[in-house]
């Protein structure tokens, strides 16, 4: 299983798709950065006068957070479309199928080898706010708090991708319904708004993958929305090996 | 190079069936929606041998192969591998099988040892193993010189030779070969057919091809499955019995009248080819070639050829198929 994962995470670094999206991410993520740095310079002296006002952390590490989350939007379905898509493209599969190796641990391990992938992108993300920590106080918790909402939600959007990839051979298409299937669940909530009718809105916003990160943003960590997400990363994981199995049997 | 055909499957042919079979499979049947692709095949497979598995394209072989490596599960049947049942205990099975399917499953973007590597570490090799195991693959399909090439930069015939070593990495019992030397050149097939040769030494090998004079070369068994049912399964030596045929050609460059030919003792009718050549037609127990020589000497017909004639192989592949689709045609 580890093998798998450690397979995986090479063959993505020896294709210039990772390192385009690393050098990519890491620009775009940089840019976003100076400007929530400048914003609140403007703000700095308005603010001072305040007391309790937001500080550094408010104002620029946890809306990074929720632009790098968007961003991840975008690229988690390049990342995660070639897993099994491509394999089936290539007849590569049949070497993990006649190899002693359960279906289970095929899938693990793909999942887990493309997770440390977002992991290492999410540490060169984090680094960013983190260095604000040399001139000024951060409030490590709620930092921590957006982290961990970041890591489960990209590891939603990676079950979400792996399991779009094992129904197709076609690396694009995976991608296509990978983008909007999260897309999907990111607006679902809009629904939610609109007050129609209780029970459907309520539905609606607790399928809602933004909402569930929005709590952790603000540093609380509820247990219901790490529930969601542990919900959404098995039930894709197990629909994957579902998949794959049920290919097997015909 | 090692004994082929007749003469190493006389030599252990006798413990060929003391000992269980390593493979085994028993009433296989699959089929892809309506159409029934495999049906009721069962044969087995024991040590040391090399079994062929012929037929035409679409005739069943490819799934076949894919059920017996665990990448299609049977609608019916069991396999067992090694004493371990492939679908109950699919780990202990595939442990003990090799396969290369018609495609090698290869990672273009790994170099042929990290690829070795992987697959060395996939097949649960103990880790204080791997790179003697490694090595030694890499040595046994001539892949020396391209260890640190990328997979995807090599030619098909050593691609093949990558698909082959990745096979046999983990020392299986049973290596699966589907159509291992399609789509090479002539050299190239060449290779392949010495290198399965030289692992038939040390593993049981079940190659599918439609190439007859392949089977013919590699095999000690030879199973022919069309339209999904096994119609023919004997040794090598059986197959060439089928294709012995009571015919004698020869040419003579001042020939006897065609009586003087038909009075040879077994001879039942002469057929004239050309003014020089006839062939001659005899009762299969009596060969008349001692007495044909004798008499083309005393009465100096000037002999200048005789050859007995053989069916070719496709010949013979094509009768036990026509014969197979008349018999089904009746019981249906």
């Amino acid at each position: 299983m580890f093998t798998l994962a450690r397979n995986e995470l090479y063959r993505l670094f020896l294709s210039p798709l990772a390192w385009v999206i690393l050098a990519l991410c890491q620009i775009l993520i940089a840019y976003l950065f100076l400007t929530h740095i400048d914003y609140f310079m403007q703000l700095q002296g308005k603010m001072s006068a305040i007391p309790g006002a937001p500080g550094v952390t408010e104002l620029i590490a946890i809306p990074l957070l929720n632009n790098a989350a968007t961003i991840l939007l975008l690229i988690a379905p390049l990342i995660t479309m070639r897993l099994i898509a491509e394999e089936r493209r290539n007849n590569s599969l049949p070497l993990l199928f006649s190899a002693p190796l359960s279906i289970q641990q095929i899938v693990f391990g793909k999942y887990l080898g493309t997770l440390s992938f977002f992991i290492i992108l999410l540490i060169l993300i984090s680094l960013m706010p983190l260095s604000l920590s040399l001139g000024a106080d951060l409030d490590y918790g709620v930092i921590a708090s957006g982290l961990l909402g970041l890591v489960l939600l990209v590891a939603s959007f990676t079950a979400i991708g792996l399991f779009l990839s094992s129904l197709t051979a076609q690396p694009t298409i995976a991608a296509v319904t990978t983008f909007a299937t999260l897309f999907l669940l990111w607006i679902i909530d809009w629904a939610g708004n609109t007050q129609v009718t209780a029970s459907t809105s309520d539905l609606f916003s607790w399928l809602s993958l933004l909402r569930h990160y929005e709590p952790l943003l603000q540093g609380e960590v509820n247990s219901s929305d790490l529930a969601y997400y542990l919900i959404i990363i098995v039930a894709f994981l197990v629909l994957t090996i579902r998949r794959l199995d049920a290919e097997r049997l015909n | 190079m090692p004994p082929s055909g007749p003469y190493k499957l006389n030599r252990i042919y006798k413990h060929f069936m003391t000992s269980p079979p390593l493979l085994s499979a028993q009433s296989l049947s699959h089929n892809y929606g309506t159409h029934l692709a495999v049906n009721n095949v069962s044969f087995d497979i024991y040590k040391g041998e090399v079994l062929g598995f012929l037929g035409p394209n679409g005739a069943g072989k490819s799934t076949t192969m894919k059920m017996l490596s665990g990448n299609l599960a049977p609608n019916h049947g069991q396999i067992m591998i090694n004493g371990y049942d492939l679908l109950s205990q699919p780990k202990q099975a595939k442990a003990h099988i090799g396969y290369l399917p018609e495609q090698p499953p290869l990672y273009k973007e790994l170099t042929v040892k990290e690829f070795l590597y992987f697959c060395a570490k996939i097949n649960l090799i103990p880790s204080n193993n791997i790179n003697s195991a490694v090595n030694t693959a890499i040595e046994r399909c001539g892949l020396g010189d391209m260890t640190k090439r990328l997979i995807g930069n090599l030619s098909k015939g050593y691609q093949q030779r990558v698909g082959i070593a990745q096979a046999i990495i983990h020392t299986p019992a049973v290596v699966i070969l589907d159509e291992p030397t399609s789509g090479l050149d002539p050299i190239q097939i060449r290779e392949i057919r010495h290198l399965i040769r030289d692992i038939a030494t040390e593993h049981s090998v079940i190659l599918s091809t439609h190439i007859l004079p392949e089977v013919q070369m590699l095999c000690d068994r030879v199973q022919i499955i069309s339209h999904g049912h096994l119609i023919f399964n004997d040794t090598i030596s059986g197959l060439n019995k089928q294709r012995q045929a009571s015919n004698l050609l020869c040419t003579l460059l001042s020939p006897p009248p065609l009586l003087a030919l038909q009075q040879i003792t077994g001879v039942i009718t002469v057929d004239r080819l050309n003014p020089t050549q006839f062939r001659l037609h005899y009762q299969p127990d009596i060969n008349p070639t001692a007495e044909l020589l004798n008499l083309a000497v005393t009465e100096q017909w000037q002999l200048t050829e005789l050859m007995p004639e053989q069916h070719s192989l496709e010949d013979v592949f094509m009768n036990i198929i026509q014969q197979e689709s008349v018999t089904v045609g009746q019981t249906i």
